[in-house]
């Protein structure tokens, strides 16, 4: 756990203080303190191109009255510096009284260990396993042309104080291991990309030689997409395979769910909750409680524990995600979903882990199903406009289905659709769930923070695929 | 206050003195110092008031041919003293790579002339806020209009750059922006849509009530929306779009896509990749410019380059690292582009739109569909059916797709070229590209 007042001259009672003098007359606010350690090893062609670690200091300091939020930051970490954001903070909220919420629920419940990631394996076998990456796909075959790999590790330590003096703290590992490989074959070149990660040492990511599985899967991707055809372009028929393709729950129904879309009333949802908004069988939980999971957080970034938000059930709309500023002025409790990218940034309510849970069909049928349509299994990106509730998302990997069977791989198309109404347009549901191999990191606001993603295989009726082949 | 010049190579100068000290054979070192104040609106009130006060330091330690960096935002000596420790017994043990190097010296940027990119002028919190009831005044001043946010943002930037070779220069930029997100409301549908501004010089930021009407009036516009057909149909692109195009193209020409083969313009150089009537510039020298820049991230003089002409691909965006690779000079371009823009083309806006009898016009694109490796392209759009000239209806829900191979060839650019960001384009008009819908 991090010291922030060993090396400065303000000492823990002079920013209790002033937290508690600035906060006094403020319906909510802290004082938030970070410290965060990282790395980045680099492999690309043929050589470590990069090896990059950066140490990162800072506070936060946050007051809020009725609907204005006051926020001033500084890393430095010093007496001056916290009065002077202090006195900036009082400036803006002159005007405006409110009455300090001190309650904030509590939980000694841990969901990752205090760990330093990068300090438990060694530069040395840290380049040893991006050099065999490169030999094992460099030998694995001729086509193989460019190989990149690459290890990001961090440690963050946050304290959160509060008026009081209450105080709240989190050490959060997070590492990400992650394989590019480019083939060329008979003049077309394509990328196949994996990686994996968590809250945990890197060796339990590596440990009997996974590294070999990021490699093959990297490389049957590219493999797959060396023979892909132009893809379709129009409305039919989507299967979405397993884990990582929920991105499309993340983004056609995640971000509308978030509560500061809904209170400003931007979000094509902001008036459906207790309405059916998908089919029947289909239920949504986000979930920031799962053990070393990317999105998984043992308090949010205002101190309140997480939990499992059951976000839609069985169909029907049934909770936001809150933080506690658009709680309080929703008459509503924080969901332990308030998360910011770093000291730099203001807290908003955000995903953790978005999944859609096991129903009780097969992929087969629903392949079976299609006579004409495409097979999704792995994607890019993707976004949305919370307010017209259009999102789209890239494919990566896709087959066309022709008659009930999967056909050739078609290329990158992207699907677009609509967020309230894609899932009433799902008719099927698997007994598949898998999570994503630990590689999310969901943008909002200009503001990066790591989530996971879930679901089974679905089928959706329709949807439209951005090919070029009409 | 941001901080001086002395102050910021009083830093750079101790760090690369350490460096030197424990064996260092070259080193650079960056150091910054950033202040920014945003207020933000919503629905006429204020809703937020931000400020950041941010240090910031990057060192790069060599070995010979070996190489590693680090960055922190802690600029205590003492900090510093372990970061750099830490960052040259990484040094040590980081593999050799015969490219690694500073940048020759004769490239070095020698005179700097001022660009005219800082305004000292402070624009306290009080008039900020004056400024953005205006804007919200003018952006709600239709029923339609049912919420809005804005924002303005001041910021004041100083650097210095160092290295071991004796390069050591900086200046100060200062931006200010101010933006406007407008949603709107009918019985059919609900859209958003926005309008911004960002300039060096605060004087040079549009009006408040402009900017508002505009955000409004683009939103309102949006409003029940239809979807169209699948089918092969002329895209115009809107400036906000058009200029996405030459970030794209950007991307691909920069040496280290093109030295590590990941580039769908690999190995162009002197042929044709646009159609014959198009010239693309790179100009880091304008005044006031939002990407001028006296000299690139490793401190080489960037002169102004052409990098298409007539169609013709004349050059790559290149650093000193993959220059080295690739058998090329830098020519300064090391962090990418400065100010980059498509020449007029010569026909007027209006006559553009009239061209064809039936195009799709497109204010909007969502999701991340350009692939540099193959240079497939397929992304969500929003935007108008026109005909004859017209703007007929607003679709959306559809996706435009093609490959950048041949979108380039078939570009026709309008004459309506204006200098707003760091990269800027006239309407553009693209034939012949798919769209999916119903």
């Amino acid at each position: 756990m991090s010291n922030f007042f060993n090396k400065s001259d303000l000492t823990r009672q002079d920013a209790d203080k002033l937290v508690s003098e600035t906060l006094n007359n403020c319906d909510d606010g802290e004082l938030y303190l970070e410290e965060s350690k990282s790395e980045s090893i680099l492999l690309d062609d043929n050589k470590i191109k990069s090896s990059n670690y950066s140490s990162d200091l800072g506070f936060g300091f946050r007051a809020i009255s009725n609907e204005v939020v006051a926020y001033s930051y500084s890393n430095e970490i010093s007496k001056d510096s916290l009065k002077s954001s202090s006195e900036n903070l009082k400036s803006t909220l002159k005007s405006i009284k409110g009455t300090y919420n001190h309650e904030i629920p509590k939980s000694n419940k841990k969901f990752y260990e205090d760990i330093n990631p990068i300090e438990q394996k060694s530069l040395d076998s840290k380049l040893e396993v991006l050099n065999k990456v490169n030999d094992f796909l460099r030998k694995k075959d001729l086509s193989v042309k460019q190989v990149t790999a690459s290890f990001a590790g961090e440690q963050k330590s946050i304290e959160i104080i509060r008026s009081g003096g209450e105080a709240l703290t989190d050490v959060r590992p997070l590492i990400r291991f992650n394989v590019s490989v480019m083939l060329e074959k008979n003049g077309r070149k394509e990328t196949g990309v994996y990686g994996i990660g968590g809250r945990q040492s890197y060796d339990d990511y590596l440990k009997n030689d996974n590294w070999k599985n990021v490699c093959e899967e990297a490389f049957r991707i590219a493999s797959v997409n060396l023979e892909s055809k132009p893809a379709p372009a129009g409305e039919m028929k989507v299967v979405l395979g397993p884990g990582w393709p929920a991105i499309l729950i993340h983004e056609a129904i995640g971000h509308g769910l978030e509560g500061d879309f809904n209170r400003k009333k931007t979000s094509a949802f902001h008036d459906l909750m207790g309405e059916k908004v998908a089919s029947e069988g289909v239920t949504i939980v986000d979930d920031g409680t799962i053990d070393n999971r990317r999105g998984s957080l043992t308090i949010d970034d205002e101190g309140t524990p997480t939990e499992r938000t059951v976000l839609i059930e069985n169909g029907i709309l049934k909770n936001f995600m809150q933080d506690r500023h658009n709680a309080r002025l929703m008459n509503t409790r924080s969901t332990g979903s308030g998360r910011r990218e770093n000291y730099r940034h203001i807290v908003l309510p955000r995903m953790r882990n978005t999944m859609m849970l096991s129903g009780n069909q097969t992929q087969d049928e629903m392949i079976k199903s299609v006579d004409k349509g495409i097979f999704a299994v792995s994607f890019g990106g993707g976004q949305v406009d919370i307010t017209s509730g259009k999102f789209v998302f890239n494919c990566t990997e896709a087959y066309e289905i022709n008659n009930g069977k999967i056909g050739s791989p078609i290329k990158g198309a992207t699907l677009i659709g609509d967020g309230p109404s894609i899932l009433k347009e799902v008719s099927m549901v698997g007994n598949d769930m898998m999570l994503d191999p630990g590689i999310g990191t969901c943008g909002k606001a200009g503001q990066g923070v790591p989530v996971g993603v879930a679901q089974p295989s679905i089928l959706i009726d329709k949807m439209t695929v951005g090919g070029t082949k009409l | 206050m941001v901080k001086d010049q002395e102050f910021l190579k009083s830093k750079a100068s101790y760090c690369l003195d350490l460096a030197k000290k424990m064996g260092a054979t070259d080193a650079s070192v960056t150091v910054g110092h950033s202040i920014s104040e945003t207020v933000n609106f919503r629905n006429k009130s204020l809703e937020a008031s931000d400020r950041s006060d941010g240090l910031a330091l990057s060192i790069e330690t060599y070995l010979g041919k070996r190489r590693s960096s680090i960055s922190s935002s802690n600029l205590l000596d003492e900090n510093i003293k372990t970061l750099i420790e830490k960052c040259f017994e990484t040094t040590k043990i980081t593999p050799e790579d015969e490219f690694n190097s500073l940048p020759d010296k004769n490239l070095l940027a020698e005179q700097i002339s001022s660009l005219d990119l800082y305004d000292e002028t402070r624009f306290e919190n009080d008039k900020k806020i004056k400024y953005l009831k205006d804007l919200e005044e003018a952006a709600s001043s239709d029923k339609q209009i049912i919420n809005t946010e804005s924002s303005f943002t001041e910021n004041k930037s100083n650097f210095i750059l160092a290295n071991s070779d004796g390069f050591c220069d900086g200046y100060k930029t200062s931006s200010f922006t101010t933006s406007c997100v407008t949603v709107a409301k009918d019985e059919n549908s609900m859209e958003r849509d926005y309008e911004f501004s960002s300039k060096r010089h605060l004087s040079d930021i549009k009006q408040a009530s402009d900017l508002g009407n505009k955000a409004a009036e683009q939103t309102i516009r949006k409003l029940s929306p239809n979807k169209i057909g699948s089918e092969k149909i002329n895209i115009v692109f809107d400036k906000r779009i058009s200029k996405g195009m030459l970030s794209v193209f950007a991307s691909a020409i920069s040496a280290s896509a093109i030295s590590r083969g990941t580039s769908f313009l690999k190995d162009k150089i002197d042929q044709q990749v646009f159609a014959n009537s198009i010239n693309v510039i790179d100009k880091p020298d304008i005044i006031k410019g939002m990407g001028s820049q006296n000299f690139d991230s490793e401190g080489v003089n960037s002169n102004t380059l052409q990098l298409i002409e007539n169609g013709i691909l004349k050059n790559y965006l290149v650093d000193t690292y993959n220059g080295k690779k690739l058998n090329l000079q830098s020519n300064g371009r090391s962090g990418g582009t400065t100010n980059l823009y498509f020449e007029n083309g010569n026909i007027s806006y209006e006559d553009l739109l009239k061209k064809n009898s039936k195009s799709l016009y497109i204010t909007e694109t969502i999701g991340h569909g350009s692939n540099l490796v193959t240079g497939d392209y397929s992304v969500g759009a929003t935007g108008f059916l026109v005909e004859d000239g017209e703007f007929k209806y607003p679709v959306n829900e559809i996706t435009i797709a093609g490959n950048f191979k041949d979108m380039f060839k078939n570009i026709t650019l309008a004459n309506d070229l204006e200098f707003e960001y760091s990269i800027n384009s006239p309407t553009m008009m693209i034939e012949g590209m798919t769209v999916a819908g119903k």
